[in-house]
């Protein structure tokens, strides 16, 4: 469904991808990972064309997205949905509005059929009784489902979800992963899952990359990837505080520090 | 608040805006003068206009009756060429009406008075006033002024 | 901080204003074609009208009325110097329309309406909702800043006619029923004095000029803000600052084009 080949890009002098290569399968759930600050949101954004690379191709379903100008652009987004880190729902709608929102921009259904079709995905996550409750009301929780009601509004053949599973507390979060399991089966969609938390991931991914230094370093099935040889990769996946990734800033020798006087 | 009411607001709101543009034009400003109204144009010529601006009024007794609508040199007699539009209505100055330039209270704009002649005939498009008085420039007074001082014994 | 350190500091914010200046004109670049949208679905714009005008509505009458009161008294009080009280209403008049009309009412919008375009599209940049939006196939451009852009546009204008309006009520208020002006005297002055084209006109397109610039300065300070607490913050208060020094520097040009 989606391939990236040789993706390079830069914001400044840094160097956020260097020849990435990535191969997203069609219909299954493909997570990828690595520490905070790798750069997976801005792989989102490169996906849907909100960023240009400076080297490197990305096709979308056989398209190369950056080569689509406007309207081609609009239409190919129209097939990918997207739920944000932060919800980022419309603070001055209410939560039918916010779902709604897609369809009214991009489509011309009559008040009735928007109606259902509102209420039906607000049914597939659980939220069809709330759909009256303004954005502040919301717990963060629900703000999500919201989003990622409003993310499938327009039946997209992909969904990308950017951290997903940061800061929920234990039922939500179950709640979120069965959802997203149950989307991805029951809608036949391809979902990439970009996320930093292991356990959860793990549960639900078909296929797992991992990424640092803006490279792939590991790449399989969870499985596999529990049984790597690769010492950071363990370190990442177990948790470890010390390792190839080091718990210790770069820093002169403690003792030498503490007695000599530098700032 | 739900959209018919922001719509209606929003009206409201755009009629005030044009009810006040609306007492602008006509309570504060002078829109209901002849601005290209239908009138009968008439010539003038000065020594000098002074201050006297295209769109100064021409009155008669003190009522406003047309407008100065263009203002030029004459080379050939080396005098200032003053077209006036006088209002249609007003169609009975003799032919030996003056045109004198005055000024309209002490720094006020300048502005044109007729005052009518004796004549049985009167003024037509395209004729010329032939008494003018110029307008008065104050270096000029001054020095008759002086003079006249300097040459009292 | 030493004087080199200051050289530095000052050539750096000449290159960052420069750089702004840059990227808010290819902003207008892009805003101007984004204008479709919104002819084409007038509700947004309306909408907008809303929070940007009529929300203004009672700042700018209010205002307008007390600056004509002044007006009045001052007015009165210099002109009874020179025994010349019966054209007050010329200089209330002359002086609301021609001057503090359109800029004062530019400025207090900038300060009310201005400021709150700029938070809004700030936040909405900062918590992703622009960025969730183009997701979803909907252009931020056509759909959320057009409209704004549109509306603060016509709602200059607009207000200032009504800052004009109410003003020269108040000048009548203070000059004819407190202070005894002839209240024939004060109108028909007035109306002599005043002319639609060279006074009302210019006064409106000047108002005009400072609606356009107002609004741009508005919208682009929004997204173009650090998406963060403080970067908004900033760019509100750039957006009062900006706004009001443009809009009084354009006064002083635009009278001297007009009224020379």
């Amino acid at each position: 469904m989606v391939q990236i080949e040789g993706l390079t890009f830069r914001r400044g002098q840094k160097v956020i991808f260097d020849g990435l290569d990535i191969d997203i399968p069609r219909g299954k759930v493909t997570a990828i990972m690595g520490p905070s600050g790798t750069g997976k949101t801005t792989l989102l954004k490169l996906i849907g064309a909100q960023l240009r690379p400076q080297a490197g191709r990305i096709r979308v379903d056989g398209v190369d997205i950056h080569r689509l100008g406007g309207r081609a652009l609009y239409r190919m987004r129209r097939r990918m949905g997207m739920l944000f880190q932060s919800s980022a729902l419309l603070t001055d709608l209410d939560v039918f509005e916010n779902v709604a929102f897609p369809l009214r921009e991009n489509t011309r259904l009559p008040g009735g059929v928007l109606r259902t079709l509102i209420l039906m995905k607000l049914q597939a996550v659980g939220l069809r009784g709330a759909r009256r409750l303004t954005s502040s009301e919301l717990s963060g929780g629900m703000a999500r489902r919201v989003a990622l009601a409003r993310a499938i509004a327009l039946d997209p053949m992909m969904i990308m979800y950017d951290e997903p599973f940061t800061g929920l507390d234990p039922i939500t979060l179950g709640a979120i992963v069965a959802l997203i399991k149950r989307l991805n089966d029951g809608m036949g969609l391809t979902t990439v899952i970009v996320s930093h938390d292991v356990p959860e991931t793990l549960g639900i991914a078909d296929l797992v990359y991992v990424i640092s230094q803006g490279k792939v370093v590991a790449r399989g099935s969870p499985e596999t990837l529990q049984q790597t040889d690769s010492p950071w990769v363990r370190q990442f996946m177990r948790g470890e505080a010390d390792g190839p990734v080091p718990f210790h800033y770069p820093a002169p020798p403690y003792l030498e520090d503490l007695m000599g006087d530098a700032p | 608040m739900n959209s018919r009411t922001v719509e209606i607001m929003v009206g409201l709101f755009v009629v005030a805006a044009l009810a006040a543009a609306l007492a602008l034009a006509l309570k504060v400003s002078n829109l209901t003068g002849l601005e290209g109204g239908s009138g009968y144009k008439v010539y003038a010529y000065f020594n000098d206009i002074g201050g006297l601006k295209v769109g100064a009024p021409v009155t008669a007794a003190g009522v406003t009756v047309g407008r100065v609508i263009a203002i030029d040199y004459d080379p050939k007699n080396y005098e200032a060429k003053v077209t006036l539009l006088i209002r249609s209505k007003y169609n009975d100055f003799p032919v030996d009406t003056s045109a004198s330039i005055y000024t309209a209270g002490l720094l006020g704009e300048q502005y044109i008075a007729l005052s009518p002649g004796a004549s049985m005939q009167n003024l037509k498009n395209g004729d010329q006033i032939r008494y003018t008085q110029s307008a008065l420039v104050l270096e000029q007074i001054i020095g008759k002024f002086l003079t006249n001082f300097a040459s009292k014994p | 901080m030493s004087l080199l350190d200051g050289l530095q500091s000052l050539g750096h914010g000449t290159l960052s204003m420069l750089a702004r200046m840059g990227r808010a004109g290819l902003f207008l670049g892009r805003l101007m074609p984004s204008l479709d949208m919104s002819l084409r679905r007038p509700g947004l714009v309306v909408r907008e009208l809303y929070a940007s005008g009529v929300l203004s509505f009672v700042i700018v009458a209010v205002s307008g009325l007390f600056v004509g009161m002044v007006l009045g008294l001052q007015g009165y009080i210099t002109l009874s110097k020179f025994n010349a009280v019966n054209s007050l209403g010329v200089v209330v008049a002359l002086s609301l329309v021609r001057e503090l009309g359109p800029v004062l009412t530019a400025l207090l919008f900038a300060g009310r309406a201005g400021s709150a375009l700029t938070a809004e599209i700030g936040l909405m940049k900062s918590t992703e909702q622009l960025s969730a939006m183009e997701m979803m196939a909907v252009d931020p451009f056509r759909r959320i800043i057009g409209p704004r852009f549109l509306a603060a546009f016509i709602a200059v204008p607009l207000l200032t006619l009504i800052f004009d309006a109410v003003g020269v009520f108040g000048g009548y208020l203070v000059g004819v029923a407190m202070l005894g002006v002839d209240n024939g005297l004060f109108w028909s002055a007035m109306h002599g004095a005043v002319s639609f084209r060279a006074d009302v006109l210019s006064g409106l397109l000047k108002s005009v000029v400072f609606g356009f610039v107002g609004a741009w300065i508005a919208v682009f300070n929004g997204y173009d803000a650090v998406p963060n607490a403080s970067g908004v913050s900033r760019a509100t208060t750039r957006t009062v600052v900006n706004a009001s020094l443009a809009v009084l520097g354009l006064d002083f040009l635009l009278t001297a084009w007009l009224f020379s």
